[in-house]
């Protein structure tokens, strides 16, 4: 097969659209090629926990219908687009890849969901997660753990594993994930993809099942930033469904992709997290500065006095907020029941039987937290520590327009290395957690590759509501960079499909 | 210690607001509907749902707290009350706690002559719960009615400045009364739209430190609430004369032996974790929006009493009897009000309104059949005011009123038209009555000999022959009048 051009499964969001649009690619053949791919290669990643084969192909054929009948299309026509397992779905099971919702099925499409079905997208399937979004591996599965195109052995990262090695591997054009403390960012980073997670409020919340409501946000991963910031035009906007949504219109997040970035101040993360990187990824890191410096931004030293505290102040408010979401998974009126004894003993024996273990732990942190006599010292100091932080972020941003650390101290580890240092995992957070603190927009890109192979990624944080400048940012250092997003095992001479 | 001990109560009242729709989505809130009708993920709590505040609910519950003298914050917010219960979809409830709506009123009530001032603490909003109904299907099992979960309730917190079962009862009264002319609430006990928990303890007299108090549940009804409360102080007084302490702990009411039983001692109660909820940002209201409610308070009903005392001629048991009910009170105002226009400048309200007052305790209350805040009225305040101004103008007899009264209920017809087609006008007419006067002195030569002999007295014999030859119908006055002139002339 020829290489060049690209196999239709290279071709971005804005590709595949256009393509449509114009009549060169049929959406039905383009579903029927990813479908093929899942079948081909999902058996080894497992990214995905459902297919929608029927739905997928209703859809696709509704595009191309109303192409030839000559009707405008939606401007996600005929994409095909993965979803995370945590956003309601009417035809599809939404299991949070939890044995406590195995099987459930809700009575309604999320938000996200109907926003992608009017954008024309096809959806399809339901994507691996760690139960509960609670995770930064996709380790914590009960449905068993998914790997990353480039490296079997080792994790996507997390907790939306699932949609980034789907998208990675080229089984879907784009995924949603939801971003609770760098849960899009993360898996972006060790998959070699570009991933948003929106100012909080951007994306209504409703249907997305809560982890920790005060820090959730579903944001797209892609192949690239203008990829990931077209599925956000179509996701983000006002929703009277969700009381944090916030009231302002919609935006056309690529509108200034292609534009030079000259003048553009990046404030330059100094400090002790960057030093107990990885070498390579401090070396690529410093790079890709180097690389914004040359496009014509002006560097700016930044600092974040309370970033350190990212992690201890997550860790207490999320889980707090985890602990209460999830009480209502109790075996009384859907999921999974296990029926014992009493009423108390029917609760437990269906919450112990239900979840897995990082969710018991992060239920139990948060009870904690919150309990009488804890909650001053505790939730409510943590509260104060966030707000702190939020504080740093304005000052910073007097200075600066968009702030560049690393996504991740590391590039992706192997899977079930986590497994017995929950702490080990939860300091790998260190830069994603302080930017979904503060609710503020993120962006996370690729940097670059360690010698062994495994990518490495940038993030970009912004002020609030500055997306459309994060996705420009971006763009201008991935067009420059030309990072090569096919993981090696998945190359274009080997392709089956 | 032999000392007289003090009672002090302080009551947690739970009330509906009558709301089209629910606190936190829109699914309806009225009852009577198949069960599990009105859901949604919302208020079933299923994955993924989120609540939005319902803005009428939030404006019902300021006119309450209004109502009742409170300051609204400009800011309150709401929070999660976590614990696991099968009647409660989320796992928590969304109440308010360190903020709530509104703080610092008071409600006064009057016992024996007395009036005793109770502070009102806070009024904060929280939704409802579902309804277990126990004992269905094979006889064990526990189905989990719906459609109530979600209801928007306030939950009103007096201080513990009440002193006796007596003054709590009236207290619930005053408060009930209060909610119902302000059209919030439908002053359901039995049904739970209007719930009361009281906390009780005693003290010895003159001590400022208060008592180590229970908490009682159940009572559902005024009657409970006060036999409860009785029994309870009677049971606390009888631990700390016998020389025990009292347990802090909530006990639950059971009718069946009239005592209270502990459920639940402190040391089981529930740690319920409550902090702000994140998917709810804190809920602002400006003064301008309180300004709006206050100014579209209904009159309450104590001062609706006081008018009708002073300026209404009633009494305090007239003016108490007519604000029974609000639709009682919109009845009486209304027909007052007609009645005063039918008859024009010459009307002194004073007199108009005692009349109305009267006739309405003695004839139409009967008629009055309430549901909540409905009611069931004898007509409209026009008919009745139509029927009062011809007992004004004389042409139909206060007795006689009555008996039109029942037949308009009955048949739907104006005053006038039934006065008219039974002929039941007063005879005010000097001629035609003079006439039938002279036929009844023509009929009785002997007793108008005795009259015109000196016994006068014989005078009210007179005036029944007359009544009687009109069926009722001779004006009582001109008859007298007239038959004085004719025996009295002629003699």
């Amino acid at each position: 097969m020829p290489s060049m051009p690209a196999e239709v499964h290279d071709l971005g969001v804005t590709e595949m659209a256009a393509g449509i649009a114009d009549g060169s690619l049929s959406a039905r053949a383009l579903v029927d090629h990813h479908l093929a791919r899942i079948e081909t290669h999902d058996a080894h990643l497992h990214g995905f926990l459902h297919v929608d084969v029927a739905g997928a192909r209703a859809q696709a054929d509704r595009i191309d219908r109303a192409r030839a009948a000559g009707k405008p299309l939606a401007p996600l026509a005929g994409v095909p687009i993965a979803v995370k397992d945590n956003m309601c779905t009417r035809t599809m099971p939404t299991t949070c890849a939890s044995r406590m919702l195995a099987g459930y099925q809700p009575p309604y499409d999320a938000h996200v969901v109907e926003c992608l079905a009017a954008a024309g997208a096809v959806i399809l399937g339901k994507t691996n997660l760690d139960e509960f979004a609670m995770g930064s591996s996709t380790d914590n599965s009960a449905f068993g753990p998914t790997h990353n195109p480039w490296d079997l052995t080792r994790s996507p990262g997390g907790s939306s594993g699932g949609s980034a090695s789907s998208v990675a591997a080229r089984l879907s054009a784009a995924a949603l994930g939801s971003d609770t403390g760098g849960s899009v960012r993360q898996p972006a980073a060790f998959c070699g993809l570009t991933a948003i997670k929106p100012t909080y409020g951007r994306v209504s919340r409703y249907g997305l099942v809560a982890f920790a409501s005060s820090l959730d946000q579903v944001g797209p991963i892609a192949r690239s930033a203008r990829d990931a910031g077209r599925v956000l035009s179509a996701i983000a906007g006002y929703d009277r469904r969700d009381a944090t949504s916030i009231d302002r219109p919609g935006e056309d997040f690529t509108a200034s992709c292609g534009e030079a970035i000259r003048g553009v101040r990046v404030g330059v993360l100094a400090g002790a997290a960057l030093e107990q990187c990885d070498p390579e990824m401090q070396a690529s890191f410093k790079a890709g500065v180097q690389r914004l410096q040359d496009l014509g931004c002006q560097l700016v030293d930044v600092k974040l006095p309370h970033m350190g505290h990212g992690i201890a102040v997550y860790y207490l408010v999320a889980p707090a907020e985890a602990s209460s979401n999830l009480a209502r998974f109790d075996g009384m009126r859907y999921g999974m029941r296990k029926p014992s004894g009493d009423l108390r003993q029917t609760y437990a024996q269906t919450r112990a039987d239900g979840f897995g273990t990082e969710v018991k732990r992060r239920i139990m942190l948060g009870t904690y937290a919150l309990s009488s006599g804890y909650y001053d010292a505790f939730y409510l100091k943590a509260q104060r520590v966030r707000t702190l932080i939020r504080n740093d972020y304005e000052a910073a941003f007097a200075k600066c327009d968009v702030i560049a650390s690393p996504t991740t101290p590391r590039p992706a580890f192997e899977i079930g290395a986590m497994h017995d240092d929950p702490l080990a995992m939860y300091l790998e957070d260190i830069f994603v957690l302080p930017p979904s603190l503060a609710g503020l927009p993120a962006v996370a890109t690729p940097c670059g590759i360690t010698r062994s192979g495994l990518p490495l990624g940038m993030q970009l944080t912004g002020s609030a509501l500055s997306e459309a400048k994060l996705v420009q940012v971006a763009d201008a250092f991935e067009r420059d960079l030309a990072f090569d997003s096919l993981p090696p095992g998945l190359g274009r001479a080997s392709e089956g499909a | 210690m032999a000392g007289a001990f003090e009672t002090v109560i302080g009551l947690e009242v739970h009330s509906q607001l009558l709301t089209q729709s629910k606190l936190f989505c829109g699914c309806p809130a009225r009852f009577g509907a198949q069960a599990n009708e009105h859901v949604c993920p919302v208020c079933l709590g299923l994955p993924g749902a989120l609540p939005v505040p319902n803005g009428a609910a939030v404006d019902m519950a300021m006119r309450a707290a209004l109502a009742l003298g409170c300051q609204v914050r400009t800011q309150s917010v709401f929070e999660r009350k976590n614990y696991f219960y099968p009647d409660l979809a989320k796992g928590y409830q969304i109440s308010q706690f360190a903020l709530p709506l509104s703080e610092h009123g008071e409600l006064s009530v009057e016992v024996d002559g007395a009036t005793r001032t109770v502070s009102i603490v806070r009024i904060h909003m929280e939704e409802d719960a579902a309804k277990n109904i126990h004992g269905v299907g094979s006889g064990t099992d526990t189905l989990v009615d719906f459609n109530r979960a979600g209801v928007p309730l306030i939950e009103i917190v007096s201080g513990p400045d009440l002193r006796s079962a007596a003054e709590a009862e009236a207290y619930l009264r005053r408060l009930r009364e209060v909610l119902m002319f302000c059209g919030v609430n439908d002053g359901n006990l039995e049904e739970g739209s209007f719930r009361c928990d009281a906390n009780v303890s005693i003290r010895p007299v003159g001590q400022q430190q208060l008592g180590t108090r229970t908490e009682l549940k159940n009572i559902n009804s005024f009657r409970f609430v006060r036999k409860a409360i009785e029994y309870e102080v009677s049971r606390q007084k009888a631990v700390v004369s016998g020389g025990g302490t009292i347990v802090q702990e909530t006990r639950t009411w059971l009718e069946s032996s009239a005592t209270t039983v502990s459920m639940r001692s402190k040391e089981e109660a529930m740690d319920y974790r409550y902090f702000p909820d994140p998917d709810l940002p804190p809920l602002q209201v400006d003064e301008a929006r309180v300004d709006a409610v206050r100014a579209a308070l209904p009159e309450l009903p104590v001062d609706k009493r006081a008018r009708y005392v002073a300026t209404m001629g009633l009494t305090e048991s007239d003016a108490g009897v007519m604000t029974g009910h609000p639709e009682i009170a919109c009845y009486f105002e209304g027909v007052v009000s007609e009645l005063c226009k039918q008859l024009g400048n010459g009307a002194k309200l004073a007199s108009v309104g005692k009349r109305v007052a009267n006739f309405i305790q003695s004839e139409a209350l009967r008629y009055v059949q309430t549901e909540g805040l409905a009611a069931s009225l004898p007509g409209a305040p026009e008919a009745l005011a139509e029927l009062l101004a011809l007992v004004e103008d004389g042409t139909v007899s206060g007795k006689m009123a009555k008996s039109v009264f029942s037949d308009m209920v009955q048949s739907g017809r104006s005053a006038r038209a039934l006065v008219d087609e039974k002929g039941l006008s007063q005879v005010s007419d000097a001629g035609q009555l003079e006439s039938v006067i002279r036929d009844v002195l023509a009929s009785s030569p002997d007793n108008v000999a005795a009259y015109r002999g000196g016994k006068t007295g014989l005078l009210g014999w007179f005036v029944g022959q007359v009544m009687k030859a009109t069926k009722g119908a001779a004006n009582p006055k001109l008859a007298n009048e007239l038959l004085r002139k004719l025996l009295d002339e002629e003699a």
